[in-house]
């Protein structure tokens, strides 16, 4: 079953077989779609590439220029004995030699399965566990207070009676976080505890209600390498945010603090593989952390585009070659995201729905 | 006043802050004004060349200068 190649890029001319998840590029898109353009861009190798997907309308999976053949997997909450037993099965057609996960809500998963992956002959380049958690909604004050990094006040509630008092603390406006996505701007009570209630019913306990901060909306995508180095840094500024708040429109900015800034936080973690720093710049030039995303973001390829191709870096490392950090990239790239209408056929939709492959 | 050194400005009258990612455009004059900044020019130079340029009243004109200097400041143009 398990694939033998220690190293796929030296086999007589075979492509590297990579796995990826997060093919729903829908309006709060996930990163798959953008993490397998900027591979198949790089020229360094030759790549098949194995959609992950969740549900059969991930339009990813539809997209065959770019995924050469999708199956559908449990979803997280399944466990990990149900995805490594799916994950099994398509090893044995595909002989798979690198996953890259891209969902927040499936990283602890494929965390916990690393070892048994790399067993058969599947690399992965993620974090350790304590280094996922540490930067966690819940833990991210504390973390950012032991690494002297500014991060908004913010409490962990468990029951909504609680809101009132963390409200007097924190004052209006407050956020009202959920501990995996959504994020909801309150400036009272009444619509701090409807926020609670929604939040709380989608993504379930804990609610994170966080001081609000006001200023200018950096990103920054980093791809660490798990010895403290950060093998690229790219700051981008939001140009058009929608009404869920993702980037629609970005521009790669020149800003020397977001770097070290960045620099630092993979330092601290030594951090292994892609994340997002999502940075709120207040008027009085204060870079507070408001998240860190444990993956790469939606909008990754813009890092290719400027000229650090971070998800192939990403594969290099994790087929076990040492990569030089990238020094220079292009200020002034801009990303526009736009919406098409992809046509697929009944049939399609009938063999993913039913047999599970497309 | 002194451009940043790292502002990118065009003859069209485009200028990009690479540091915010902001870009802005401006008109003739502007441009012509920020041309100036950007050599360096001192206050009384700018005022002079284009009062000798154009059919403006000297102290409309410094009036008009001062608002949009403040504005280039606000938007961290200038130094």
């Amino acid at each position: 079953m398990g694939n033998q190649l220690n190293n796929p890029r030296e086999s007589s001319g075979r492509k590297i077989v990579i796995a990826v998840t997060a093919l729903n590029a829908i309006d709060s898109p996930g990163p798959g779609v953008a993490v397998i353009r900027a591979i198949r861009e790089c020229p360094d190798f030759e790549v098949r590439i194995i959609g992950l997907a969740y549900e059969s309308l991930e339009p990813g999976l539809y997209m065959q220029d770019l995924v050469d053949k999708t199956y559908q997997i449990p979803y997280p909450s399944s466990g990990t004995d149900t995805l490594w037993g799916r994950l099994m099965h398509i090893h044995e057609i595909e002989h798979i030699d690198l996953i890259i996960p891209n969902f927040d809500a499936e990283l602890f998963n494929f965390i916990k399965l690393r070892d048994k992956l790399k067993e058969v002959g599947i690399s992965t380049f993620l974090p350790e566990l304590d280094q996922f958690e540490s930067r966690d909604k819940i833990k991210l004050y504390e973390f950012g207070k032991k690494h002297k990094l500014t991060i908004p006040k913010d409490k962990i509630l468990y029951q909504v009676k609680d809101l009132a008092e963390t409200a007097e603390h924190l004052g209006y406006p407050l956020v009202v976080k959920g501990k995996f996505y959504d994020a909801v701007i309150a400036n009272t009570l009444e619509q701090a505890q409807k926020a609670f209630y929604k939040i709380q019913a989608k993504w379930g306990l804990p609610i994170i209600v966080q001081e609000f901060i006001n200023g200018t909306e950096i990103n920054i995508a980093a791809l660490g390498d798990g010895e403290g180095n950060a093998i690229s840094v790219i700051p981008m500024r939001k140009l058009y945010i929608t009404d869920k708040g993702k980037a629609w429109a970005g521009i790669t900015i020149d800003d020397d603090s977001f770097i070290e800034l960045a620099r630092k936080f993979v330092h601290v973690t030594k951090w292994r593989g892609g994340c997002e720093l999502e940075i709120m710049l207040t008027a009085d030039g204060k870079s507070y952390i408001m998240e860190v995303n444990p993956r790469f973001p939606a909008w990754i390829y813009l890092t290719a585009a400027a000229g650090q191709n971070q998800p192939a870096a990403l594969v290099k490392m994790a087929l076990g070659e040492k990569v030089t950090p990238f020094k220079e990239y292009e200020i002034g790239k801009i990303f526009i995201r736009y919406s098409w209408d992809l046509i697929t056929d009944i049939r399609q939709f009938q063999k993913i729905s039913g047999t599970g492959e497309l | 006043m002194k451009l940043k050194k790292n502002i990118a400005t065009s003859e069209e009258g485009f200028i990009f802050n690479p540091g915010t990612g902001d870009s802005f455009s401006t008109n003739t004059i502007g441009t012509e004004i920020i041309s100036m900044l950007k050599d360096e020019k001192p206050h009384q130079f700018i005022i002079g060349t284009i009062c000798t340029k154009y059919d403006v009243d000297q102290n409309q004109f410094e009036i008009d200068l001062d608002d949009y200097l403040s504005q280039l400041k606000d938007y961290t143009i200038l130094e």
